[in-house]
């Protein structure tokens, strides 16, 4: 059990501010989902959560710890962190691969556990990739390869997990998968948060929302309350049909306003 | 596919080879010596010109063979490795002829007659501030051409800066001792050499071998790495001393010896699983092997001057740099 706490964190790229002074806290047990326009400072905003960036104000801390005092392999065995469109740089099998997510746990010179394997082997399977084991990462298809990554981050098995966009390329049937393993994930107590684009996925998966817009959060609340048409024509400029069913939101962009 | 693994055969034949090479590099030579006076020598014994010979030339030369190919190979596959880049190697980078432009400028200025240390801590001090420079200009970026565009740039100005030494030089025997660092060579080596280049190849190794790891996390590129609990600043520091001390070390004897470091980690990579961290010590027992196999090859060429080592490696490795440049599709 894990919780990660921002407070008026700011970042700058460059001269831009990506993120101007955004406060949340993300608590273990629930689907958080990040979502806003392109160039919102979503993914600034979960990459200064994980100590990737430096902060230009404020401060995050997790389980009350400053990150900036934790060393990143103490970081890392708390949060996982699946990065945005991640390009693979050495021709790996998916099994190595997804192997790499046990470093946070080994000592130096030390070889993979049986322990370890089985954590590897349960993540492959958990992702639905475990008859891709044997596959060059690659030579797989877009949604093999975010499944395969999504299976490198769990295979960390740490109690927080933070998601960049883990949806790209996939279709329909493995959208709802992996939506559905993230929800699994909340439920059994871990901290997840994602940044989500499809706002349909966003409102019927999530338990709480963060609207952002201009490197602020605009909204932050379960997807009824952040998912309202003035919300959607003032963030995004667009004018959406909001229905509902099963008693879980159901949003379909329209048109721009 | 199925998963590639290591070759079961691939280290006790690169051991293999590294044998082969160390006992061809002390049996063969420009002066024949028969098996019989050899084992005369190496049993204590034998006549004085064989003794000379095995024992103050070719012993040397071997050693530095196996010191030298061992740091440019390792050298090469971690380069590789933590840029991402399979054209990454000292020499491309600048670092060879970097180290080999503080060794002239500790001859050129006399400092290299003020301590024998002089030349081989200028080598090593001009080595990492080209390879410090390097990853300034490359900085973060993904792209394969910028690091390799900014290496040339780096090898070219300390190229110059050796052109311009031999150009002011003030007599021909001092342009033929600078000439000798552009192209590499093991020619008349002595224990002082070995002495060295050991403790420079040693602790550059060491620093290097460490970071396996790092190098395999790098796959997921810079922020994947540091998600998974590496500190990159600290691994990026290790990286270029042991990269400087080690190939300044070895390129303070040698001269600036290229494309040893390329080739090999690339002949090794297929009998690996690939990863950047599995063609370590393989590229290092190979890099040893294919420099010693070369120096034998440099003695047994029959031309009026004997061959300079980096001028072959040069003719070797250029071919192999071109064919993987032009390869459009990432399938090292």
């Amino acid at each position: 059990m894990v919780t990660i706490r921002a407070q008026h964190i700011v970042v700058e790229l460059g001269r831009h501010p990506a993120v101007r002074g955004v406060s949340l806290d993300l608590y273990p047990g629930q689907l958080v989902g990040i979502i806003g326009p392109n160039g919102a400072g979503k993914s600034s905003l979960i990459r200064a959560m994980l100590g990737l960036v430096p902060l230009s104000g404020g401060a995050v801390s997790i389980d009350g710890s400053d990150i900036s005092r934790l060393t990143r392999r103490d970081v890392a065995r708390q949060v996982a962190y699946l990065p945005q469109g991640q390009t693979l740089h050495w021709p790996l099998s998916v099994e190595r691969l997804v192997a790499l997510g046990r470093l946070p746990h080994l000592g130096p010179l030390s070889r993979l556990t049986a322990a370890d394997e089985a954590m590897v082997d349960a993540a492959l399977t958990r992702a639905d990739v475990l008859h891709l084991k044997g596959r060059i990462a690659t030579e797989l298809s877009g949604g093999e390869r975010a499944r395969v990554l999504l299976a490198r981050a769990l295979a960390v098995g740490a109690p927080a997990l933070i998601a960049d966009e883990p949806l790209a390329a996939l279709d329909p049937g493995h959208q709802i998968d992996v939506m559905d393993l993230l929800r699994a994930q909340a439920r059994s107590a871990a901290l997840v948060a994602t940044v989500l684009h499809d706002l349909g996925m966003a409102a019927r998966y999530c338990d709480r929302l963060i609207l952002m817009d201009r490197g602020e959060a605009v909204a932050d609340g379960p997807p009824a309350a952040v998912l309202t048409r003035a919300n959607l024509a003032h963030v995004y400029g667009i004018d959406a049909w909001i229905g509902e069913e099963a008693g879980r939101p159901v949003i379909l962009p329209l048109s721009r306003v | 596919m199925s998963a590639r693994r290591r070759h079961p055969l691939l280290l006790p034949l690169l051991l293999l080879l590294l044998v082969l090479a160390a006992c061809g590099s002390v049996t063969l030579g420009a002066v024949p010596i028969a098996p019989s006076r050899l084992l005369a020598v190496m049993t204590g014994g034998g006549d004085d010109v064989a003794r000379a010979i095995v024992i103050d030339l070719r012993l040397p030369r071997m050693a530095l063979g196996l010191l030298v190919g061992g740091m440019l190979g390792l050298s090469g596959a971690v380069l590789q490795g933590y840029l991402r880049n399979p054209l990454a190697e000292p020499s491309v980078l600048g670092a060879s002829n970097a180290a080999a432009l503080g060794a002239v400028c500790a001859l050129y200025f006399g400092l290299a007659q003020m301590h024998v240390l002089a030349l081989p801590l200028l080598a090593i001090l001009v080595a990492l501030i080209a390879i410090g420079g390097l990853f300034l200009l490359a900085g973060p970026s993904e792209s394969p051409l910028t690091l390799i565009l900014a290496g040339i740039a780096i090898a070219t100005l300390a190229g110059a800066g050796i052109s311009l030494s031999l150009n002011l030089s003030p007599n021909p025997f001092a342009a033929m001792e600078i000439m000798s660092w552009l192209m590499g060579s093991l020619e008349n080596r002595s224990y002082a050499h070995v002495l060295t280049a050991l403790p420079c190849v040693l602790i550059g190794a060491a620093l290097l071998i460490a970071d396996g790891r790092t190098l395999d996390a790098l796959t997921l590129g810079e922020d994947g790495a540091q998600a998974l609990g590496i500190d990159l600043r600290r691994a990026r520091l290790r990286l270029m001393l042991g990269v400087a001390i080690g190939v300044g070390g070895a390129v303070a004897v040698s001269g600036s010896i290229g494309f040893v470091g390329l080739i090999v980690p690339h002949l090794i990579r297929p009998l690996t699983d690939r990863s950047p961290s599995a063609i370590l010590v393989p590229s290092m027992l190979g890099g040893a092997a294919l420099l010693t196999f070369a120096d034998i090859g440099v003695r047994l060429i029959p031309t009026t001057n004997e061959l300079k080592l980096g001028v072959l490696t040069s003719l070797l490795g250029v071919p192999v740099f071109l064919v993987h440049l032009m390869r459009e599709r990432r399938l090292w």
